[in-house]
């Protein structure tokens, strides 16, 4: 089956007021923004009132679209004229099928929790009403960017994203550490955001309109050529907001912000705008098999390069972070292989991902809150006792991120590996691997963290979080346990998905949990947890790290990604400054300030003329008219 | 029988010339400025009656008259500076140079 036809939505009804989804957390950040210190009081209220109140709206516009045939489940609702300037005519509205409301659904429902969670996490922050303004403007912002109807107003929502991640990554501004990562997340993801740019105007060059609809008709009629440069540089966009090589450097100093942050922006949603980005433009990039393998490719590798970063990070958020990247290649990887299976394995992937990834950071989040802001995971250790609920949340994180069977993540996770290897064997391999080494950093971690002897600093006392704290932990803990079943059992996500990207074709059999790759990396997973338990839970953890060996220090280093932005990019970028500087100083104003100090240093000796002497005037008056009558007698004589 | 009065003239702009370069008591320069000026005035006048109009003695009547008007303002101006200086040589009033 190919997709279904997108359809002019003018009727009335929850779908025709979906536009609230985005005005009410907008809403809610302009008011905490502009009311200031004023709304301080019920500030945090407001945001969690506004974020659950767009989730009411997506629920019951889900509710809507599951009321209609499944082929009038793609429905454009125009809102307005946005640019019209001659040729160029953006026309604003809100394309609502079933991508872009599970998209929905996942962003103001995670976002709702975490909202709710960070009331307790920022409870001792005495900008907090701020904090809950810049969240609901990145929730608003990332509901335009998967809602909108065209690639303008996604590319409005992306810059909207891109700047509530800045200024949440440097919330604590004053650390010099957190200015620092969030001018980094946003130089990078500039990169990134002038390649969709550029994408954006060829597409607009080749279709003569911006409009999803009108693209995606028209898909057949442009060269392969363009399309393969559409989608590469649609790619480019796509890394740069995910976190994928080589634009992967930001993601891990994105930690400094606070941990809700890094649940929501940084793990369960805007990292995944790149997956959703392809994902959306999946008729282009069916159009352009090289794009897809690119796609492919950087997936594969950042799935391991993130795991691998993660296997060696004692810091909890940077190992988590490490691990995000790594998850976000799995989308990667599936989105690029492509087809129904492809497509529908990277979006449930992300839904349950959003889940089990957002839980698993609030979890953190909670270890931190209890241990002083202690990210060091060798200075926790045996903190299963004490803080049951987290640990137990935790787990169930840390069950369905490794795949283990029946949790979320073995579900979506196999069938991108079954994917992978139908495409090609070096794929499926990394894929697999990427499952051993997220066995073992994950086991690392929950290991250092809960269990082991108590390496705590002197004056820790920790304790369980409050129930706002542990309440959202526990549903999204729930998500991990039984989302998987829920999307990939009976194929219910692929069927729900074929209007927008079609339905397999025969050669798929639905999910096989008992095909070969899955037992390979089942047993490779055990093993994965195996070796965790003899290095860091059969021994004591020890709480200086130990040097350890040259991929041990790699891997600490970020596997030297900033090491190589310095050679490459940061190097040659200051010396091409210091240049540009030097010819400034000594060219341009050489020039200038060499005839102004000319004309002054002659000036300066003129003036000594001017003696004060009145008979020396005098003089200089005779002289002048002897010579003005000498040269006037001798001119008539001529 | 003008250039008689001419080569008087000539003498007369010439002293005045010499005594406004050469002497330092601001009273004798302005004596001598007058004297330039007013032979000048002479050389208007013989060109007058040289050419029988009354063209040049209209302009020594001009200069007379600003040279009048100079004289009010310059004795103005060395009165002053010899009531605050105690001195009248025009060298001692050199303040306004470079």
């Amino acid at each position: 089956m190919s997709p279904a036809e997108i359809t002019q939505y003018s009727g009335g009804g929850v779908i025709g007021v979906s536009w609230l989804m985005i005005a009410l957390p907008l809403a809610g950040a302009a008011i905490l923004l502009l009311g200031g210190r004023r709304t301080d009081r019920w500030g945090h209220l407001l945001g969690v009132a506004m974020s659950l109140a767009s989730f009411v709206v997506a629920v019951l516009t889900f509710v809507a679209l599951l009321g209609r045939d499944p082929a009038q489940r793609r429905l454009d609702i125009a809102l307005f004229d946005f640019i019209p300037a001659g040729s160029l005519d953006v026309k604003m509205g809100l394309l609502i099928d079933p991508l872009s409301i599970s998209f929905a659904l996942l962003i103001t429902g995670v976002g709702t929790l975490i909202h709710i969670y960070s009331i307790g996490y920022m409870s001792h922050d005495s900008d907090r009403r701020r904090f809950f303004s810049y969240l609901n403007l990145f929730v608003a912002a990332m509901l335009l960017l998967v809602l909108a109807d065209n690639y303008v107003g996604l590319y409005i929502g992306w810059e909207g994203v891109g700047l509530a991640s800045y200024l949440l990554i440097g919330f604590w501004q004053f650390k010099p550490s957190a200015a620092v990562a969030a001018k980094k997340a946003f130089i990078i993801n500039r990169v990134g955001d002038v390649g969709l740019a550029i994408g954006i105007f060829t597409l607009f060059a080749t279709f003569g309109t911006v409009g999803f609809k009108p693209i995606f008709e028209n898909v057949g009629g442009a060269s392969a050529g363009v399309m393969t440069a559409v989608g590469l540089l649609l790619l480019l966009g796509a890394v740069g907001k995910s976190a994928q090589l080589p634009l992967q450097a930001w993601l891990l100093d994105a930690m400094e912000g606070p941990t809700p942050v890094s649940a929501l922006i940084h793990a369960a949603t805007m990292v995944t705008a790149g997956v959703y980005l392809i994902t959306r433009s999946s008729p282009i990039f069916e159009a352009a098999p090289t794009a897809q393998l690119v796609v492919t490719i950087v997936g594969a590798a950042t799935l391991l390069f993130g795991a691998i970063i993660g296997c060696a990070k004692d810091d909890i958020k940077k190992g988590l972070a490490g691990s995000t990247m790594s998850q976000i290649g799995y989308m990667f990887l599936a989105a690029g292989l492509g087809g129904a299976v492809g497509y529908v394995a990277a979006i449930a992937h992300l839904l349950t991902h959003g889940f089990f990834k957002a839980g698993l950071f609030l979890g953190a989040g909670s270890v931190m809150h209890a241990m002083n802001d202690e990210v060091d995971m060798r200075r926790y250790g045996g903190l299963r006792k004490i803080m049951p609920i987290t640990f137990g949340t935790f787990m169930l994180g840390y069950l369905a991120i490794i795949g283990i069977p029946p949790f979320a993540g073995w579900f979506t996770k196999d069938s991108i590996i079954e994917a992978a290897v139908q495409k090609h064997w070096i794929l499926g391999a990394a894929a697999i691997l990427g499952a051993a080494l997220t066995a073992f950093y994950m086991s690392r971690m929950v290991f250092m963290t809960f269990f082991g002897e108590k390496r705590w600093e002197p004056d820790t006392h920790p304790h369980e979080s409050p129930a706002n704290m542990t309440g959202p932990m526990i549903l999204l803990a729930i998500g991990s346990v039984f989302g998987g079943a829920f999307l990939v059992l009976g194929d219910r996500f692929m069927t729900f998905l074929a209007p927008v990207i079609g339905a397999p074709g025969p050669e798929y059999h639905g999910f096989q949990p008992l095909a070969p790759p899955g037992i390979i990396t089942f047993v490779l997973v055990l093993a994965g947890i195996g070796i965790a338990w003899t290095m860091y839970g059969k021994r004591p953890v020890p709480v200086v790290a130990p040097r350890g060996s040259f991929a041990t220090v790699a891997a600490r280093r970020d596997l030297f990604g900033d090491a190589l932005n310095e050679a490459l990019f940061m190097r040659p970028g200051q010396w091409l400054t210091r240049v540009s500087v030097w010819f400034d100083n000594r060219g341009v104003d050489g020039l200038v300030n060499g005839l102004a100090a000319t004309i002054g240093g002659t000036s300066g000796r003129l003036r000594r003329v001017q003696t004060g002497f009145a008979r020396s005037y005098a003089m200089f008056v005779f002289v002048g008219a002897v010579l003005v009558t000498g040269a006037l007698l001798l001119v008539g004589t001529l | 029988m003008t250039t008689h009065y001419l080569v008087l003239s000539a003498l007369l702009f010439t002293i005045g010339g010499i005594g406004v370069l050469v002497r330092r008591n601001a009273i004798v320069v302005f004596m001598s400025v007058e004297l330039m000026l007013n032979s000048c005035n002479l050389a208007f006048v013989a060109f007058s009656r040289m050419h029988g109009n009354l063209d040049g003695q209209l302009m020594a009547f001009f200069v007379m008259v600003v040279a009048a008007a100079e004289v009010v303002v310059g004795l103005a101006i060395i009165v002053t500076i010899f009531r605050t200086r105690r001195s009248a040589s025009v060298d001692d009033a050199n303040l306004l140079k470079y």
